[in-house]
């Protein structure tokens, strides 16, 4: 599972990645999942529903990434814009 | 006399110079202290390459996330059409009485829905995802990545960011005018990908996309 966040002036950047069959691996992408959410960041995991269609889910806890997921893309959390 | 027409003749010269080069040692003197400022506050200089290799990943990214009609509509037309999911409308309260309604995504600019059946437009949603960590000095994401933004938000809980936009009437920053044309772009781009078939999109554009920026 890779974590990809998105940046001003880079585009993505990956920001960890490991298997989650792994614990240790886990574990490390556990601490940075919180770590972006503590930083005001969104989570959304881009999925492919069973008629081939694109969506996307967003996710509040590591718990809640489903299984299979391949990437986790983070971005900073939406604000109301010009009043 | 000649030492006169000679003095005469140099102060001229040295006006018209100083004319010519004032404009030019101003300039320089703002790139020496923004270098300055960047360097102290420690902002790299601006750089428009990396700009544009950031728009390019973002787009790649973008691609590889949204469905490939909504990727043609990008390239093709600079916005994305997303279906509203409630059953009453966008926000609560509303109701619709069934009628579906959409959104266009722009970069940088407010979210617009929309009826389609009617091409009426209902509301500005102006909504930022500014990254306070500001690597070069800017909050701001990316073109490709604001839209990705808003797909996926608006996808994964469409409530979530409508409550979080700020609303506003049609027009406040969008012109009502652009969005007819880009709802008429929209039509002519789907019938065209229609008539040629799934997949054959790329050439359906009625004009070349233009992702300009404005100020959600």
């Amino acid at each position: 599972m890779k974590f990809l966040r998105m940046r001003p002036g880079y585009g993505e950047q990956l920001i960890a990645e490991g298997d989650v069959e792994v614990a240790e691996d886990e574990e490390r992408l556990v601490e940075e999942f919180r770590r972006q959410l503590d930083q005001g960041m969104w989570a959304a995991v881009p999925v492919e529903t069973d008629t081939g269609q694109r969506e996307a889910t967003l996710v509040q806890t590591f718990e809640e990434i489903p299984a299979g997921t391949a990437r986790v893309i983070f971005f900073p959390r939406a604000a109301g814009g010009a009043r | 006399m000649q030492t006169a027409a000679l003095v005469a003749t140099a102060i001229v010269v040295v006006a018209l110079l100083w004319e010519t080069a004032t404009p030019w040692l101003s300039r320089r003197l703002e790139l020496l202290r923004g270098r300055r400022h960047n360097l102290v506050t420690g902002i790299p200089a601006y750089d428009p390459g990396r700009e544009r290799r950031a728009e390019q990943r973002a787009r790649e990214l973008l691609r590889s996330c949204v469905n490939d009609e909504e990727w043609g509509m990008y390239r093709d037309l600079g916005f994305l059409r997303v279906w509203g999911g409630q059953a009453a409308g966008p926000e609560v309260g509303w109701d619709l009485g069934g009628a579906p309604y959409a959104y266009l995504v722009y970069p940088h600019k407010p979210i617009v829905a929309y009826l389609p059946q009617t091409s009426q437009l209902l509301n500005e949603y102006c909504v930022e995802f500014p990254d306070e960590t500001r690597p070069y000095g800017s909050a701001r994401l990316p073109d490709s990545d604001d839209v990705l933004a808003k797909w996926m938000a608006l996808r994964g809980d469409e409530r979530r960011l409508i409550g979080e936009a700020n609303l506003h009437l049609p027009g406040r920053q969008v012109d009502p005018r652009k969005v007819q044309r880009d709802l008429w772009r929209l039509r002519q781009w789907e019938s065209a990908r229609i008539t040629q078939g799934s997949g054959a999109g790329a050439a359906a554009s009625p004009s070349a996309a233009d992702a300009g920026s404005g100020d959600a």
